[in-house]
């Protein structure tokens, strides 16, 4: 079979011109698929950046609640039912929600403020500046160095601030592994202070923190919350929620499947136009290798293999170009939303299997039908 | 008394059905034998093309038998039909159908291509055929750079790597001039033809009508003479 196909290749490849158009083509294709996905997958991670940096295993939570954001707060009771559940090892409170900063420069600044459980500060974020211990210090905050840290104004240990017109000591400086996706700093602080500095209704309990005795537990964890009348979530299950609120009740994920679309049919219709040009030109001759002797299914795999070798090609060299892109976007913006995963780079390979696939049924129906007849009758 | 090479008996092919039905070949029978150069000439639409076809194994018959080396062909499975072709006959077509992407030698190579021999073997046979052909010193260029003449000698090492027992030439001259043309043929007669090969050629070209070893003549469908030489 291999001299075969190196007539495919050669035949492909020596037609400088079309393999150029089919590279190029499906090159821009294959870019313009994975790094739209990519930046929805990476817009998805930072919707989830609450869910990973705090590295719960289990959330419980009101069951309107969408997204991490939007929190919903629940009586103090739900806490102390559900570490009375069976399967929990423990559970503990998380607050989060909205505050507003004022600098020193007197320009306010909106921040997300995470609670945290005042006994054993679960889901705290790696310190790399400060001592975890002085969060029980009064007024005392950490900051979250991000891309947003700036718009505080770079504030240093023992930097104050007011937040909602109460004092705030920086007394910490963190490091978390995914930013926030809505562009405002990130402060941690006690449960109990982010209680009492933030404004809100009479429930105060935003998520209970569920760490299982083991995986087994879920389930029944899962259905004693449903019967308590509320919703508890896996931090996978919540991240899948996240993500489906995006995509569902949003315009992102029409927006990205539209892109994802017109990528495909750009690729689609530069493959199969210039394949059936190459087809159309070569027809006669391949008329005269069946008159030679080559069977069909021997044409077919020559059409086949240069179809999927453009296909590949184009992958490959799409997939580096976006790897570069997201590369030196990053040099620039450390924070910039885009991640390629295995499941972008499947989608995309899968699209430009189907854009081989029909590329390549185009010239086999052309070829198959063409008799060797016709090359005599010219 | 020559070995037949092909015998052809009572074939007869039409196209289309019904008032549509055109008859191409009505009842023809014919021997061509080893060694001999056998023409077939006569007017456009006298059914040179589709008997040349018929007897290649390239279009099925109607009705009548072609039985090459004592078998059937058109009792062959398409596949097998394939095999046959690729075995025995060589093709030298009107229009060459040279690939202009490949090079001289890749071009000559492709029959043995398909029948799977490696390709630097492959190219090496092309570039021996090339030298049969005189043009070695071509074997790297692409049929474009090349004369009409020259392209017609490409074509003819193409047909006969494969050593074939069978050679099919379709309209050689045809589009070459009248020196070429007369030279082309001149060569297939002194370098190509031997004891264990059998060429057939259609053409109306009666400048090259000397090289023929017998003249079948046809009209409407019909083998209408028949001579010896051209």
């Amino acid at each position: 079979m291999f001299p075969l196909l190196t007539l495919a290749y050669k035949l492909l490849v020596n037609d400088r011109a079309k393999f150029t158009a089919l590279t190029v083509g499906l090159t821009f294709s294959v870019f313009l698929m994975v790094l739209v996905t990519s930046m929805f997958v990476g817009i998805m991670q930072r919707a989830s950046a609450t869910v990973l940096n705090t590295g719960a295993p289990m959330w419980v939570m009101d069951p309107a609640v969408t997204t991490v954001a939007n929190s919903i707060p629940m009586p103090d009771y739900v806490l102390d039912a559900v570490r009375s559940m069976n399967g929990v090892r423990y559970a503990v409170p998380l607050y989060s929600g909205g505050g507003l900063v004022k600098l020193d420069t007197g320009i306010y600044q909106s921040v997300t403020v995470l609670g945290l459980d005042d006994t054993t500060l679960f889901g705290r974020p790696y310190l790399i500046e400060g001592k975890i211990e002085d969060l029980y210090a009064d007024d005392a905050f950490i900051v979250v160095r991000d891309t947003e840290f700036t718009k505080l104004n770079n504030p240093k240990l023992g930097t104050t601030f007011e937040i909602n017109d109460h004092r705030a000591v920086v007394v910490g400086i963190a490091e978390v592994p995914v930013s926030s996706l809505f562009g405002i700093p990130t402060l941690y602080t006690t449960y109990r202070r982010a209680i009492e500095d933030i404004p809100s209704a009479r429930f105060t309990l935003t998520y209970v923190l569920v760490q299982p005795k083991d995986a087994a537990a879920v389930p029944e964890i899962l259905r004693q919350v449903h019967e308590l009348g509320y919703r508890a979530l896996t931090a996978q299950g919540f991240r899948k929620q996240i993500t489906s609120f995006y995509i569902y009740q949003t315009g992102v994920g029409t927006n990205i499947l539209i892109m994802t679309i017109v990528s495909f049919l750009v690729g689609l219709s530069i493959s199969g136009q210039t394949f059936y040009t190459f087809i159309l030109e070569n027809l006669e001759r391949f008329g005269a290798l069946k008159a030679i002797g080559a069977r069909s299914y021997e044409l077919i795999s020559i059409i086949l293999f240069q179809a999927v070798l453009t296909g590949l090609t184009g992958y490959g060299l799409g997939v580096g170009l976006c790897a570069l892109v997201i590369a030196l976007a990053k040099l620039r913006l450390p924070d910039y939303a885009a991640m390629l995963t295995y499941l972008n780079l499947g989608l995309a390979f899968m699209m430009v299997l189907i854009i081989a696939g029909v590329s390549g049924y185009v010239g086999v129906r052309k070829v198959i039908r063409v008799e060797p007849f016709d090359v005599f009758r010219g | 008394m020559p070995t037949p090479a092909i015998q052809a008996r009572g074939l007869v092919k039409w196209f289309g059905e019904g008032e549509a039905r055109t008859m191409a070949i009505r009842g023809v029978s014919l021997d061509a034998c080893f060694g001999e150069m056998l023409y077939v000439v006569g007017p456009s639409g006298s059914g040179k093309t589709t008997l040349l076809s018929i007897l290649s194994g390239i279009l099925r018959p109607n009705e009548g038998t072609v039985v090459v080396k004592g078998q059937d062909i058109w009792h062959l499975s398409k596949d097998a039909l394939a095999g046959f072709r690729l075995a025995t006959i060589g093709f030298v077509f009107q229009d060459y159908h040279l690939f202009p992407r490949l090079t001289t030698a890749e071009n000559v190579a492709i029959p043995l291509i398909l029948r799977r021999r490696p390709w630097p073997e492959s190219l090496a046979s092309a570039l021996h055929y090339l030298d049969v052909v005189g043009l070695k010193d071509r074997a790297d260029l692409p049929p474009i750079k090349l004369s009409g003449g020259e392209q017609q000698r490409v074509a003819i090492a193409r047909a006969i790597i494969s050593n074939p027992e069978i050679l099919i030439l379709d309209e050689p001259t045809a589009s070459l001039d009248g020196e070429t043309g007369r030279r082309i043929v001149e060569f297939v007669r002194t370098h190509v033809l031997t004891h264990e090969r059998c060429i057939v050629i259609v053409t109306h070209d009666s400048r090259i009508a000397e090289f023929a070893d017998r003249t079948i003549t046809m009209e409407d469908g019909r083998i209408t003479g028949e001579a010896r030489g051209g």
